[in-house]
């Protein structure tokens, strides 16, 4: 989180635009959505000092939702694209906004170097285990009988777990939300926002289109049954044995974040051409 | 034999027999004793075992082209000459220094006539504790060349001043070898004393003058992602960035590099990348998103051989078409190309003044030939070119980041400023920012960005125009120094040229192409590449108005200045 000066009595409506969500009646984005405000009233933020990112996707189409400065980027590249914005502009908040195909196929890359960089930044991906925006293909968190015109009887590979591989690339803070529950969201999302250096939180947005199997996770979620730990061995063993529907703070790291220094920029270049002189 | 202006030196050996470290103390010697100079690297894409040779060009004048033949040429080694075909030309003028212990040397060596003397560099060289033959090769080099041992041990103290004093000793020793060995091999090529100037000169590589450039133009934010031969770019600016307050980054890839300078722009950072072909497809992507979002940035693209891995070490002109055409949709972008070790400063700094005024992308296409090669050069003057981007400011009602502004260019919010708020989208977007597929909106934001630059006045910068003849040389890139040298030659023969070089490739200059080729009845049109890519480019946007030869060769052979001379004599 960024040091800028924060503001009192924030309301959520304060960061939502004017622009009316497309997405399907009943997805799980919309309190995605709902969860982005509350936490940033939450925290007080000024919204000009939020920056959005994304990639694309269904879930990519969220910062021109927010009144936050948003970038609606390529396919998969948000963490890139973020990584230079907030190293470069350390006073501003960066919340990375990204889905299951996004971040986890296209994106899958980005994900592990983002993870061990540590840049403070937090990156919420909206995993619904589909992609949507192109009409129910399977993800790298889609289940391997799960039923697809591309991948008819299914795509016969395992998911995996993104958790575990944002554990062991670095994340600095790792949580799961349900997007049923944005009250709990926005807190997970406060809490993520002010942990230092990379925080990651993994949020349960059901598909109601393509997957409407998830409309049932509402049963299925429940609040981890132990505090977040910032042991990484216990961290893995606890996100490798989860049947992925325990919510909160798993993991709560304290490596230093990555910023490096910006110095005076109103320097002599001349400076620069001694190495060249003969 | 009377002075030459010039004279040409070729070191041959395997990777890690040190060929490039002895011509590069050549050209150090010689610059320090007021000599020009240019030193080719020409190597295959292995650290050991694979075939390098440095090829120094000195002269009275600044350098910027390869000779047609080499006065002398030292094999240290010729295991994997061959591997250079007939990049390094020898003649029956040639002396050739060659290790019998080293093998055979190649047919380009043998084949041209070239008067072979035989010196047992490893030999001598081992006679020395710590000797190197290379030290041997510097040795007599520097005696052939009419250096002394104090000019060369000299420069030994500085360069290897960290090195210990017996790495220091045992230099001087081989070197003192060589110049022994040396005494008494007759060399009947004798450089001109150099003239004496007041002007503060420089000794640096293309790309260093690129990265320089590059800062002087306002980058104070660069993404980098390692690729020969742009890398020099990147390590350079490293520590610089630091100093002048600004950053580098590594990149986990080119798609992270280019979308991190998107993201540091956005911000407000003047930012870079610098790759190669294979990296600059990975980008294109991403420059179209530059494009669309009205994004300043530059991508310095150091081209090599292609396509795919090609050939990494070598020069090529052959990026031209995905430079220009490469990007998806119709995405007008700036491509702009240095021509020499000096303009890569000029013109890469330009870039960045255009990108930052234009709001676009530039691409700025250098090569392995420029991007590698030292060379001495009068220190390029200091130019107004300093990015100044039109930044919103005192914003209030609703702020329209993609207003269709007279110029086309619109005033951009930064994160941070109040009322400023808007979505940066690669979507078609109404001026608001907002995503439509409505033709209207789609219709004028495409105008917008293509009306940006083609109604911007960018100058005489816009190419290198010499000579009046009414036989047109169009060139471009690295490839001006060698058409310029063909052009001085063929008017010693009384042939008038007149040379026309772009550098600024896109958005193309029409106008400007038809007024410099007034009165002209006869264009050659010289590139390196296979497929004629330039040519191609130049018939595809202007009239030529006379009957058009087109010149043209993949590399890694360099075109020489003889070549384009015989080329020009032929259709005189």
């Amino acid at each position: 989180m960024s040091g800028l000066t924060t503001r009192l009595a924030c309301k959520p409506a304060d960061y939502k635009s004017d622009l009316k969500p497309i997405w399907c009646p009943g997805c799980g984005d919309y309190h995605v959505l709902m969860s982005f405000t509350r936490a940033f009233a939450q925290l007080g933020l000024p919204s000009e000092s939020i920056a959005v990112v994304s990639g694309i996707g269904c879930s990519s189409r969220i910062p021109a939702y927010t009144n936050c400065y948003g970038f609606h980027g390529v396919h998969g590249r948000s963490l890139a694209l973020a990584a230079g914005l907030k190293v470069t502009r350390p006073d501003l908040t960066v919340v990375v906004a990204s889905g299951d195909g996004d971040g986890y196929s296209i994106g899958g890359n980005h994900f592990l170097h983002a993870c061990r960089r540590n840049i403070d930044m937090t990156y919420v991906v909206m995993d619904n285990r589909i992609y949507g925006m192109t009409k129910g293909q399977p993800s790298p968190t889609t289940e391997p009988e799960f039923d697809t015109a591309l991948t008819p009887g299914g795509t016969g590979v395992a998911p995996f777990h993104p958790l575990v591989v944002a554990l062991a690339s670095g994340a600095n803070f790792i949580a799961r939300c349900f997007s049923g529950d944005p009250n709990e969201t926005a807190d997970v999302l406060a809490e993520a926002i002010r942990h230092p250096g990379f925080s990651f939180v993994e949020i349960l947005s059901p598909c109601v289109t393509f997957r409407p199997d998830e409309k049932e996770w509402k049963e299925l979620v429940r609040p981890a049954s132990v505090p977040a730990t910032s042991d990484q061995g216990k961290a893995a063993r606890r996100l490798m044995t989860d049947d992925g529907f325990n919510l909160g703070i798993l993991y709560r790291g304290n490596r230093p974040p990555f910023q490096p220094a910006v110095g005076a920029r109103d320097v002599d270049l001349t400076e620069l051409e001694k190495d060249f002189e003969l | 034999m009377a002075a030459s202006p010039s004279i040409s030196i070729a070191i041959v050996g395997s990777g890690g027999a040190g060929a490039l470290t002895t011509v590069n103390f050549l050209l150090e010697v010689a610059c320090a004793a007021g000599w020009h100079g240019l030193f080719t690297r020409t190597l295959g894409p292995q650290i050991r075992g694979g075939e390098a040779a440095g090829l120094l060009r000195l002269a009275v004048h600044p350098v910027e082209c390869l000779p047609d033949q080499f006065d002398l040429i030292i094999g240290i080694d010729w295991l994997n000459a061959h591997r250079f075909g007939n990049e390094i030309k020898a003649g029956p003028q040639t002396l050739v220094i060659s290790d019998p212990r080293g093998g055979e040397p190649p047919p380009m060596v043998t084949q041209s006539g070239a008067r072979v003397v035989e010196v047992e560099m490893k030999e001598i060289a081992k006679s020395i504790s710590g000797g190197r033959p290379n030290m041997i090769a510097l040795g007599i080099a520097s005696r052939l060349l009419g250096f002394t041992t104090e000019q060369v041990f000299a420069l030994i103290a500085k360069q290897l001043g960290d090195k210990g004093t017996a790495a220091i000793e045992a230099s001087r020793a081989g070197i003192k070898a060589g110049f022994e060995a040396a005494a008494g091999i007759g060399f009947e090529a004798e450089l001109a004393k150099p003239v004496p100037s007041e002007a503060r000169r420089w000794l640096l590589s293309g790309n260093e003058a690129a990265a320089l450039g590059a800062i002087r133009g306002g980058v104070r934010f660069a993404a980098a992602y390692p690729i020969t031969p742009a890398t020099e770019i990147l390590e350079w600016l490293s520590p610089n960035l630091t100093k002048v307050g600004g950053i580098l980054l590594q990149a986990e890839d080119e798609l992270a590099a280019i979308n991190m300078i998107i993201g540091s722009s956005y911000g407000g950072t003047p930012a870079l990348t610098a790759t190669s072909g294979p990296g600059l497809s990975l980008m294109i992507e991403a420059i179209g998103l530059a494009t669309a979002a009205e994004i300043p940035i530059v991508v310095i693209d150091v081209m090599r051989g292609g396509p795919s891995t090609g050939i990494p070490t070598k020069s090529e002109q052959t990026d031209l078409n995905i430079a220009i055409y490469g990007l998806h949709g119709d995405a007008p972008h700036l491509v702009l190309a240095p021509q020499s070790v000096s303009d890569s400063l000029f013109t890469t700094q330009w870039a960045t003044f255009l990108a930052e005024a234009l709001q676009t992308p530039a691409i700025v296409l250098s090569d392995q030939f420029m991007g590698q090669s030292r060379a001495a050069i009068e220190r390029p003057a200091d130019v107004a070119f300093i990015g100044a981007r039109s930044v919103a400011a005192n914003i209030s009602g609703s702020y329209k980041r993609y207003a269709l502004a007279p110029g086309g260019v619109s005033a951009m919010a930064l994160p941070g400023m109040p009322g400023g708020q808007y979505t940066a989208d690669g979507l078609t977007h109404t001026e608001l920012g907002i995503p439509t597929s409505g033709a209207g909106d789609h219709l004028a934001q495409l105008d917008k960005r293509r009306d940006k630059l083609d109604r911007f006045n960018f100058g005489d910068h816009w190419a290198s125009i010499e000579g009046s003849g009414d036989l047109a040389i169009i060139t471009w890139g690295s490839l001006t120094g060698a058409a310029r040298e063909a052009a001085a030659r063929a008017a010693a023969d009384g042939v008038n040229v007149r040379m026309i070089a772009p550098r600024l490739l896109a958005p193309v200059q029409p106008e400007r192409l038809a007024a410099a080729l007034e009165g002209v009845r006869r264009i050659l049109v010289v590139e390196q590449t296979h497929g004629g890519q330039f040519h191609r480019y130049l018939r595809a946007h202007h009239d030529l108005p006379a009957p058009v030869r087109a010149f043209h060769r993949p590399g890694p052979l360099p075109i020489t200045a003889g070549e384009i001379h015989r080329a020009i004599i032929d259709w005189s």
